[in-house]
């Protein structure tokens, strides 16, 4: 599957923008979801906090 | 990172536009953008009924919702493929949204209406699936049109989408492709009017705009996409785009400002020798039986059945 789930620990608190880029994904193909809401890049992400790290990018059908 | 309309806090960012928007002013964006695409385009008037073809996916949901809050007559269109693990799901997307707005849902499903799904249709047909899935979409989109009166189908293609065909088709010098390939294809010669209202917005507007709006749409990938050229495409004009925002809007807006006008000619000559398919009527430059007709015939060894779309 091209997006397969994964779940990571990650150290926080840590950048959104950074995280993504650690965790090797493209800025502009994912969105970033923290405790249930939609962040920008400049946003710190606190230890402990849930994130979801979502792919935008539609392959086949919309 | 600040609200560029209203100095709240930002909630998304759109690189190429140089901003960030808290969510009213997002939403507001986004119905912006599709509102100006529908004008500049004359895509769908006032009173003109549309039929958005839905696949419980971010795109195609947030496009009929965009549709609804401008205030356009919206119907929705769900084709269920018969993808094991996949479809029935995508259809509980389609119907839950439809039930919430109490819009009307047309739902055409490949196995029970027509006695095939795309990988056995595929099978059959000698294509792969994405073939065989993208012809039948294609006919029911435009059967389904047509039969129920509708004055335009309008579907989520969004700006990512349209730069990666539009790459694909410039890497092979697709000419005749390349002129089909406008926001609007006009009505004419036995096909409906069809419009691609989210051209201006990017995936992760069309995506942001779901999770802000609350809209729950399938986030999976259709299990036969994985690896595909189109995909790849994609992922070539985000690795230019993260470096050099705007780069997707330039590519396709100014192919369609500039260079669209020049190929009109070669659009004109993939159109002659239509005629109407003598099964099912639907228009083909085949010499017999249409394409679709075709695929129904070697996947299922009958002739097609008719589509459940009544006429209003």
């Amino acid at each position: 599957m091209r997006n397969p789930k994964r779940e990571v620990e990650v150290r926080g608190p840590v950048g959104a923008l950074a995280l993504v880029r650690q965790l090797g994904y493209n800025r502009e193909a994912v969105l970033v979801i923290v405790n249930g809401t939609l962040v920008t890049g400049d946003v710190t992400i606190a230890e402990g906090s849930e994130v979801e790290i979502r792919p935008v990018v539609s392959g086949g059908a919309t | 990172m600040k609200c560029r309309v209203c100095r709240a806090a930002a909630v998304v960012e759109v690189r190429r536009h140089n901003a960030g928007f808290c969510r009213d002013c997002f939403l507001a964006h986004c119905r912006n953008q599709v509102e100006r695409t529908i004008k500049e385009h004359s895509m769908i008037e006032p009173g003109e009924r549309a039929l958005v073809a839905v696949s419980g996916g971010k795109d195609s949901l947030a496009l009929w919702d965009l549709l609804l809050q401008l205030g356009y007559l919206a119907d929705g269109l769900y084709i269920g493929l018969g993808i094991e693990g996949y479809s029935d799901e995508s259809a509980v997307f389609a119907r839950r949204f439809a039930e919430e707005r109490a819009a009307r849902l047309v739902q055409v499903d490949l196995p029970d209406d027509f006695g095939f799904d795309v990988r056995s249709a595929a099978a059959a047909d000698h294509r792969v699936p994405c073939s065989a899935c993208g012809l039948s979409k294609r006919h029911i989109f435009d059967q389904a049109t047509l039969e129920g009166g509708y004055d335009v189908l309008a579907t989520g293609h969004n700006l990512d989408d349209e730069a990666a065909v539009l790459l694909g088709n410039v890497l092979h010098w697709d000419l005749a492709y390349m002129a089909r390939q406008h926001p609007v294809l006009p009505s004419g010669d036995g096909f409906p009017r069809k419009v691609k209202p989210l051209v201006r917005l990017g995936e992760r507007e069309t995506a942001a705009y779901c999770v802000l709006q609350g809209i729950d749409y399938q986030v999976e990938e259709c299990p036969m996409s994985a690896g595909n050229r189109h995909l790849g495409y994609k992922d070539a004009l985000n690795a230019i785009e993260e470096r050099s925002p705007g780069t997707k809007a330039a590519f396709y807006g100014g192919f369609v400002d500039k260079a669209a006008q020049l190929l009109a000619d070669i659009g004109e000559e993939g159109r002659e020798g239509l005629h109407a398919c003598p099964r099912c009527g639907s228009p083909t430059t085949a010499a017999q039986l249409c394409a679709f007709c075709r695929l129904v015939e070697r996947a299922t060894g009958q002739r097609r059945r008719r589509l459940p779309v009544s006429t209003q």
